[in-house]
């Protein structure tokens, strides 16, 4: 039985969680690192990513996230693939280095240039179609050697992974969709055994 | 369908904006001290409402070049105030790009009898309310988010928690509804019967729920929290005390720590002096910004 966790500083946390429970799967909130041991893999929400590297960096959670995301699976949605990048360009913003890719911040502009479109996924192999939601995106400006894309909104990529770590920049629990969700719980079951 | 969309990026934007602060600012240095503080938002506004209370006389939308200024100086979401009805200052507000508009009772309303028709926007509109048929009525309208009115610039937290607890008590009774009560009940109401069975199906309203008015320490924004905010608007409390960048700092920790009550006493160790609250019996009724809008 798997655990999990769902970074709930703020953010959409309460949509992750939603996708859990839609998938019968065993979740919680974690806002300390005592709740963070206890799970087997961690989603970081969209959200701002300002407050959450303050909130985390302010309540010693920094190092504790950046640990686990070494060892176990992580998956960062929009603010959360800003947190766990390598780097962010045209901006002095600290990130957790847990994948190898560069991200811009809010690349597509302001709340008003906000989108739903259709974008291309390759989980498994076939390529599928899926609705992508982006609010205040940002976009994934260049991966490492090491990075797998697998979706892609027109040529930009939009969802990559490194081993243990998942980044998108748009938000499938804002849909009814449950494969990238489902595809990030076969990551966690793969890490345990 | 084009608008099931349109609507799905609105809310959208308000579920990011979950378990925030949201902090008033009136120039581009108190934006940033709020963007480092942790707020997850901004309202760009041009008097913070204890001074539009004080300044009487109408109170209308800021100055565009604040909100450029404002928009120019931080990366997160910058939200700014129209007059209910006043659906040309909310163009021009969408125009300027701002992320977010407050339709408010903070400032003098435009239209007496009817706020903006929100559909027709691109971009998310947030309203107040006093109890559950104001909160749908502004949903059926098109709002994406609402919050609880409080009595802004009062620094007297008893009026957002009279409406917090008359939406959530409302709610709750929608739920133990039959429903063929529920056409009696959105009329007692004043609200659609559609968005009444949604509430009641759902147990919650359909958009997120936020809080704002009188909010001054730590401990409000625990207690809103508590009571079911999703988020907490913080006005006049910050740049109203004595010294805003801590009080900014302890406030964001409250609001998501708020069940964490060792933190929120620790946070609010010496922060000096907070603002000065009025009692709502002392703000003559004409002057009571919650009392705008219906």
């Amino acid at each position: 039985m798997i655990t999990v966790g769902i970074l709930a500083l703020q953010g959409d946390f309460d949509r992750h969680q939603q996708k859990m429970a839609t998938l019968s799967v065993k979740s919680r909130l974690v806002r300390t690192a005592v709740q963070l041991a206890q799970c087997d893999g961690l989603i970081i929400p969209g959200g701002e990513s300002t407050t959450l590297i303050n909130l985390l960096k302010k309540h010693t959670m920094w190092d504790s996230v950046r640990r686990f995301g070494k060892t176990k699976p992580v998956y960062g949605t929009c603010a959360g693939c800003i947190l766990i990048a390598d780097s962010i360009v045209e901006m002095d913003q600290d990130s957790l280095h847990l994948i190898d890719i560069s991200v811009q911040r809010n690349a597509y502009g302001r709340q008003v240039d906000s989108f739903i479109d259709d974008v291309k996924v390759q989980l498994n192999g076939t390529l599928d179609s899926m609705e992508g939601v982006f609010i205040r995106a940002p976009k994934i400006v260049s991966i490492g050697a090491n990075v797998t894309p697998l979706a892609w909104h027109n040529d930009d990529i939009i969802l990559a992974e490194q081993a243990n770590i998942l980044a998108g920049t748009f938000h499938p629990e804002l849909t009814d969709d449950v494969r990238i969700h489902h595809y990030f719980l076969r990551k966690i079951q793969k890490s345990m055994y | 369908m084009q608008d099931a969309k349109a609507i799905k990026l609105k809310i959208g934007l308000a579920e990011m904006l979950k378990g925030g602060v949201i902090m008033d600012v009136t120039t581009a240095e108190q934006a940033k001290i709020a963007e480092d503080a942790g707020a997850v938002a901004v309202m760009a506004l041009e008097r913070i409402p204890a001074d539009i209370r004080a300044y009487g006389g109408v109170a209308r939308m800021s100055d565009p070049a604040i909100i450029k200024a404002i928009q120019k100086a931080v990366s997160i979401p910058v939200m700014a105030k129209c007059r209910i009805g006043h659906f040309a200052e909310a163009q021009v507000l969408e125009a300027l790009g701002v992320d977010f508009i407050d339709e408010s009772e903070v400032l003098t309303p435009a239209d007496e009898a009817y706020h903006v028709n929100k559909w027709e926007f691109k971009v998310p509109f947030v309203c107040g309310c006093r109890n559950l048929g104001e909160a749908l009525r502004r949903i059926a309208e098109g709002a994406a988010m609402i919050r609880t009115k409080g009595e802004a610039g009062s620094g007297n937290i008893v009026e957002a928690v009279r409406h917090m607890r008359a939406v959530q008590s409302g709610i709750k009774r929608l739920t133990t509804l039959g429903d063929e009560e529920l056409v009696g009940e959105a009329k007692n109401l004043g609200a659609p019967v559609e968005v009444v069975r949604q509430v009641k199906k759902l147990g919650k309203l359909p958009v997120p729920n936020f809080s704002a008015g009188g909010v001054a320490t730590p401990a409000d924004a625990s207690l809103m929290m508590q009571l079911g905010a999703e988020t907490v608007f913080v006005g006049s409390g910050i740049f109203k005390s004595g010294d805003p960048a801590k009080r900014a700092k302890a406030i964001v920790s409250a609001t998501t720590h708020y069940m964490d009550f060792d933190l929120v006493a620790r946070v609010s160790e010496g922060l000096g002096e907070a603002m000065v609250g009025i009692e709502i019996e002392k703000i003559p009724a004409a002057d009571r910004m919650a009392e705008r809008g219906w």
